[in-house]
């Protein structure tokens, strides 16, 4: 993993430790789940125990996913919380590849006041995938392969344009801080939140 | 941070509703009792290993691996010398090949449990499977193809199967700058022709298209019969960095593709004959070998010059599957990069062409506007539409890669009726018949490209695997899941009932035309021409005729040519000879089959039967004297004949 600016308080270190404790935590869920239930339906129960997701995978030897990246960061814990309240760690956690434009926390301060809150109420989740989804696109783009003026069409389905002059990149305007390469893709650390233009489906 | 993970994994194990609590029940569903047999087959393709899996379903049971496009020592195919013209092609014996799809044959529209056919992705070749024998009987190479990954799906009634090229190329061989794409590269589609009474193939035309690259295809059914749609991607005409420069456009195309029209214009002489080389390999039951004729022409149909032929209708984001519902008045294209699902009517698509409905043309061919052939559009069903696989009720069943999950979805109304995950990252799709206009939509299976912790690990490369759900009811529930061979991509299930009562339980003895045959152990014998020995070889519980053989010598070319005398099922013998720098081979009752050996050492060297035949298998072996070039030792066989009392057994 190489993090390529600064202000990026990622280091392996944190990521390996936060999947300990992501694993730990799911061995109080199994805990939780056979309390609720008598011995009997328990052992019936459990090859029905489909588990989560790709994220719940036990495997703290891999180099992180760009969800991990993302959990690794002090500096994105709100987007975390969105992501996970959007739905979208396991597919993120998916094969992709992803090219995800990570806004940090300063970056969602600058909305209006209550609009994360409002975005995380369950009746806005439509919203919120949507708008999480402005900052994924299915393909890795490395910063060597952005070009002035590229076009990304992104998994809500509407475009975002990449700028680069003299070695600074921005996104709709945004600047690129950094980026973080991860085992499923790429994280660019953008200053700002996405809003997509239009309605995602045309 | 650590809460919020906590509580993602909470979600896990809440209770979700029924889908839990009727665990027992899921497990009786897919038990199939010892002696019972499934109630479906699954012709499954192997990906990467060039073969077919043959499970049971609903058990998951792996029935058989049959080899198509690669070489199998376990039996023999591609080493056997009846075999190996089944691997040639123009470039040689080429000895594996990318399996992705199947494609079961149909009447009517309907299956007739005849054959599948398969297709060989990377050096472009079909393969029919007889469903009778479960073997290879037949290969075709395709020319002027770059790769055939859009095949080998077929009409209703089985009177095509197509091979559409993956990769657009330079057409004839040219040496041309790759950055002339535009200009030079050129798509083919070929239209096999299926002999319907015996199945064998021949290019009866191809059509010569803009170049991009075709991804999938379905033939119209019904209404729509006479037709055929193919995914296009790579619209952008990109010859490097596809990942990102061919997904500039917001739309791709589906190709419809008139085939009436095709053979009109094939009969009122409008293609033009292409030289060309490609192998057609056959394989009889009668002398159980395979010959290669190499092929030496083409006739090829151009749509940019061809009016009424083919027209391109938009697609949204590269797309993938191209699928036609049992009715065939619907055409679902997932764009694998797309945030909808279009569906196509095929009526609308006839209005547009009828009222020139274009938006214009790409090199010549209409471009019918988006709209104008659109029934509707699946809006949000998940991240990475794939495939789409239909139920008798009305509905359709779409995997998302991205989102691992398959969606249900009502083709009618377009509105997402469930949702049930995929453990993980699932591709193809199966319910049975579902590309038939008969689906018997009680399952659904889900290949999946990745499993990472669902099984007990083995190393860096992992089982793939299926996912059994019920779709009898409204909500889809998992059964079932387990690990598969090779790299599924597509397979297709078939009631038992279509294929159990036609099985070929062994080859008769009278019908045996090899003629390298030993149809009694009379005929067993040993016969010298120049440095070639030619072993006239019978097998039977429990011995091998001859089986002493002296006066090979160092140097020699020996083919050991096997007949299995027995008349029984279930009742292969096999052949393996020490030193044997190929395989074994594997004989069926009532088959000859020849391994070739060259001996490089003087000694005494042991063959033996492979196949646990009998209870005296162990002893069913034999020695081959090898004496040096150039000797003078008689040549000599003999079963159970003992020259010296004294060493031998009787005394």
């Amino acid at each position: 993993m190489t993090v390529q600016n600064r202000n990026l308080a990622y280091n392996q270190t944190t990521i390996i430790i936060m999947n300990k404790i992501i694993a730990i935590g799911m061995l109080v869920a199994f805990v939780s789940c056979g309390q609720q239930q008598s011995a009997v339906q328990q052992t019936v129960a459990a090859p029905e125990e489909v588990g989560a997701g790709q994220s719940a995978v036990n495997d703290s030897d891999s180099a992180p996913n760009v969800v991990q990246v993302a959990v690794g960061s002090a500096e994105h814990s709100t987007l975390v919380v969105a992501v996970k309240a959007g739905e979208l760690v396991d597919a993120l956690s998916n094969a992709g590849p992803f090219t995800v434009f990570a806004p940090t926390n300063a970056a969602f301060d600058k909305l209006p006041d209550g609009t994360v809150d409002d975005l995380l109420k369950p009746e806005n989740k439509e919203k919120l995938q949507d708008i999480l989804q402005y900052h994924v696109y299915v393909g890795v783009i490395s910063e060597t392969m952005v070009q002035d003026g590229m076009k990304l069409n992104q998994v809500n389905g509407g475009d975002v344009v990449l700028n680069k002059k003299d070695g600074k990149m921005t996104i709709n305007g945004a600047n690129i801080l950094g980026s973080v390469k991860a085992s499923n893709g790429i994280v660019y650390v953008i200053d700002a939140v996405l809003l997509p233009p239009a309605p995602a489906t045309k | 941070m650590l809460a919020a993970s906590s509580a993602l994994t909470f979600t896990g194990c809440k209770p979700k509703g029924p889908a839990e609590v009727s665990m027992g029940d899921a497990a009786s569903k897919v038990y199939v009792a010892p002696g019972k047999h499934d109630e479906f087959y699954d012709i499954v393709s192997g990906g990467f290993n060039g073969q077919i899996g043959v499970y049971g379903i609903p058990s998951g049971r792996l029935l058989k691996i049959l080899p198509v496009f690669s070489v199998f020592p376990e039996n023999g195919y591609g080493y056997s010398e009846e075999t190996k013209p089944m691997l040639n092609t123009s470039h040689g014996f080429v000895p594996w090949d990318d399996l992705h799809h199947i494609a079961l044959s149909t009447t009517k529209g309907e299956h007739d449990g005849r054959w599948a056919f398969a297709n060989g992705n990377n050096t472009p070749r079909v393969a029919r499977v007889s469903l009778k024998s479960f073997r290879t009987e037949e290969i075709l190479e395709i020319p002027n193809s770059g790769g055939n990954h859009s095949s080998p799906f077929i009409t209703e009634n089985t009177e095509y199967l197509v091979a559409g090229t993956r990769f657009s190329v330079p057409m004839g061989n040219k040496d041309v700058p790759i950055s002339s794409y535009k200009e030079n590269f050129k798509g083919s589609i070929s239209f096999i022709k299926v002999d319907p009474a015996t199945g064998h193939m021949n290019i009866s035309f191809q059509l010569r298209t803009p170049g991009f690259n075709f991804d999938l295809s379905r033939a119209g059914k019904g209404p729509s019969h006479g037709w055929f749609f193919f995914s296009c991607y790579n619209t952008e005409q990109a010859y490097t960095l596809l990942e990102v420069n061919a997904s500039q456009k917001d739309k791709d195309f589906i190709m419809a593709v008139n085939w009436k029209k095709a053979e009109e214009y094939l009969a009122a002489g409008k293609a033009k004959i292409e030289k060309v080389k490609y192998a057609h390999n056959v394989y009889s039951e009668k002398t159980h070998s395979a010959t290669t004729t190499m092929e030496g022409e083409v006739a090829v149909l151009d749509v940019m010059e061809l009016k009424d032929l083919v027209y391109f209708i938009p697609c949204p984001k590269s797309p993938h599957g191209c699928d036609v519902d049992p009715s065939g008045e619907y055409i679902v294209a997932s764009g694998k990069l797309a945030a909808v699902i279009p569906v196509y009517s095929f009526k609308k698509i006839q209005d547009a062409i009828s009222k020139k409905d274009y938006e214009g043309d790409f090199n010549g061919v209409p471009v019918i506007k988006y709209e104008a052939a659109l029934h509707g559009e699946v809006k949000k069903p998940g991240l990475g539409p794939l495939h789409t696989e239909f139920d008798e009720k009305g509905n359709a069943y779409t995997s998302m890669f991205v989102s691992s999950e398959i969606v249900k979805w009502n083709v009618q109304s377009l509105q997402v009726i469930d949702r049930a995950p995929t453990y993980y990252s699932v591709g193809h799709l199966s319910v049975p018949g579902g590309p038939t206009s008969k689906p018997h939509g009680k399952y659904v299976i889900a290949y999946n490209k990745i499993t990472k912790d669902r099984y007990l690990p083995t190393g860096p490369e992992l089982a793939q695997s299926a996912q059994l759900y019920d779709i009898s009811g409204e909500k889809m529930k998992l059964l079932l899941d387990f690990p598969t061979a090779g790299e599924p991509h597509y397979g297709e299930m078939i009631p038992a009932a279509l294929v159990e009562p036609n099985q070929t339980k062994f080859f008769k003895m009278e019908e045996n035309e090899h003629p390298y045959a030993a149809k009694g152990e009379g005929q067993a014998r040993v016969e010298r021409k120049g440095n070639e020995v030619h072993v006239y070889m019978t097998a039977i519980r429990s011995h091998l005729t001859p089986d002493n053989i002296e006066g090979v010598r160092v140097g020699d070319d020996v083919y050991f040519h096997v007949t299995n005398l027995e008349q029984d099922w279930d009742v292969p013998h096999g052949f393996a000879i020490k030193g044997a720098l190929n395989a074994e081979i594997l004989i069926m009752p009532g088959e000859t089959q020849t391994l070739k050996w060259q001996p490089t050492a003087v000694g005494v060297v042991p063959f033996y039967c492979t196949d646990f035949c009998s209870a005296l298998h162990q002893e069913m072996q034999g020695y081959m004297r090898v004496s040096p070039a150039g000797s003078n030792t008689p040549l000599k066989f003999s079963t159970g004949k003992i020259e010296d009392q004294n060493a031998g057994a009787g005394k």
